[in-house]
């Protein structure tokens, strides 16, 4: 037997009594929240406690993020009993028989399922998609423009969910004179945070659910050409795909295409009102607008924490993950890393492409990228065109932020002109 | 220079066909392809490099000429 000076690696239990309570609620929407300047410091893997008590890892590193996103040892499996949920409203969700399509479940269904729904997203079929995403655009801001200015509007239920709404529903098949119904409905399941939460949130997934049942049915018999449609007749008529996993992967699909993009068209358009300069430079040339989405999805890391659950033990960078050990991936710090980015938690539109993970990394990184950025950069390139006078109708600081354990965002955004 | 792509890890991501588009594609069913002739085009273009290191699932691998 030899002599080593080699420190056994650090365990969960090897520290927990220095794990802050986890997650925290932001002050700002698009800054990082109290505590993460101290959680950055410890970096790049620390411990965090959950509200149950239950201390889980907390990566905060950019490089050490990006090694572990696409290790295989890390699931996303939420019905696994270890999963760690970030409050009890999702616990209760969980009850579900199944999970989610797509965003719960691991290879190799995982894979089957993003293949199914993969051509629709690529950059071809995203950029034929422009002209559509334009016209919305155009058609919601002539009804706000209607109104006398100085009037104050949501701009968030007037524009910015609306948009995106209108687009996942065209692409889906689901009928436009119904994607208000989905509106309210998406807000409930991925953002709402009043006290009756748990509840509503289950209630408007069943909701969803139903609708996009009954919808295939309607598909069935009278068929057309949109997504859903190719997935009723290539997958689900052929029994790739029964009935019940088709709903659930679109109703995944059309809540995710409401929430995250609205999210971000708000939380950009209050960090641009905040940094004129910039905003300035993107209206006198607009082909800035791509770089500039990117660093507001680094910037605004509005899908921070992302979970998982170690299925083998991983011994990385002198800790030892154990099997069943919860693992909280955070995308603001790592956005947010100074050996990453220069001036981290600076805007800067003219930073060099970075690399963010804004929209994750590893096999889960969204589907919907390509669409995101492309309704991202129409939204705000026109809103700031056709608007110049825009400003918040409410000092910043009273815009009401989500709560911490959902998709970060506002619940309202009151603007005028 | 050779550009590989492996297949079985490709998500469809579209990272590579957005940074390089003279050199990665995607095929109907919305993987990443390279695109025949673009390898051997001689200077390396501009963002390759940064676009192996964006693919989400490390699928694309260079190789230099002298080493295949």
């Amino acid at each position: 037997m030899t002599d080593t000076l080699d420190t056994p690696p650090k365990t969960l239990e090897d520290g927990n009594e220095d794990a802050p309570a986890y997650p925290i609620k932001r002050g700002c929407p698009y800054q990082m929240p109290p505590g993460y300047e101290q959680l950055r410091e410890k970096g790049p893997i620390s411990r965090v406690t959950l509200w149950n008590g239950r201390v889980v890892w907390l990566v905060t590193g950019n490089e050490l993020g990006r090694k572990l996103f696409p290790d295989a040892r890390l699931s996303s499996d939420v019905l696994d009993p270890n999963f760690p949920l970030l409050a009890p409203r999702i616990e209760a969700q969980r009850q579900q028989a199944a999970a989610p399509p797509l965003v719960g479940v691991d290879d190799p269904v995982h894979a089957r399922q993003r293949r199914m729904v993969l051509p629709s997203f690529g950059v071809r079929q995203i950029n034929a998609l422009r002209p559509v995403i334009q016209r919305y655009a155009d058609e919601l801001l002539d009804t706000m423009l209607a109104k006398e200015p100085g009037t104050t509007v949501d701009l968030l239920t007037e524009y910015a969910l609306p948009m995106p709404s209108a687009v996942i529903c065209e692409l889906l098949g689901v009928p436009y004179e119904d994607h208000r119904y989905f509106d309210e409905r998406s807000r409930h399941v991925l953002s709402s945070s009043g006290p009756e939460q748990a509840a509503q949130a289950q209630q408007a997934f069943t909701e969803i659910l139903a609708y996009l049942d009954d919808l295939i049915s309607r598909k069935q018999a009278e068929p057309g050409d949109t997504l859903l449609d190719e997935l009723i007749a290539r997958q689900m008529e052929e029994g790739k795909v029964d009935r019940q996993e088709l709903a659930m992967l679109a109703t995944v699909l059309l809540v995710s295409g409401h929430e995250t993009t609205s999210n971000m068209i708000a939380l950009s358009t209050m960090a641009l009102l905040a940094h004129p300069e910039q905003l300035e430079a993107l209206r006198a040339d607009e082909s800035l607008m791509p770089r500039a989405v990117d660093e507001l999805m680094r910037y605004a890391s509005i899908g921070d924490m992302l979970m998982r659950v170690a299925k083998e033990p991983i011994e990385i960078e002198g800790h030892l993950i154990k099997a069943g050990d919860g693992v909280i991936l955070s995308t603001m710090l790592m956005n947010r890393d100074p050996e990453s980015f220069g001036r981290p938690d600076d805007l800067d539109i003219f930073r060099p492409a970075g690399r963010h993970v804004g929209f994750g990394y590893g096999i889960h990184q969204c589907i919907g990228q390509n669409l995101a950025r492309a309704e991202m950069e129409i939204a705000l390139t026109t809103l700031f065109r056709r608007v110049p006078t825009l400003r918040l109708a409410v000092p910043a600081d009273q815009v009401p932020v989500n709560a911490p354990f959902v998709l970060q965002g506002v619940s309202e955004l009151p603007v005028t002109w | 220079m050779r550009i590989s792509i492996d297949t079985d890890r490709c998500i469809g991501s579209a990272q590579c066909a957005v940074a390089v588009p003279s050199v990665f594609e995607q095929d109907e069913d919305g993987f990443s392809t390279v695109i025949p002739g673009s390898e051997n085009a001689g200077d390396e273009p501009p963002g390759l490099r940064e676009a192996v290191r964006a693919c989400p699932v490390q699928a694309i691998t260079l190789t230099d000429a002298g080493e295949a």
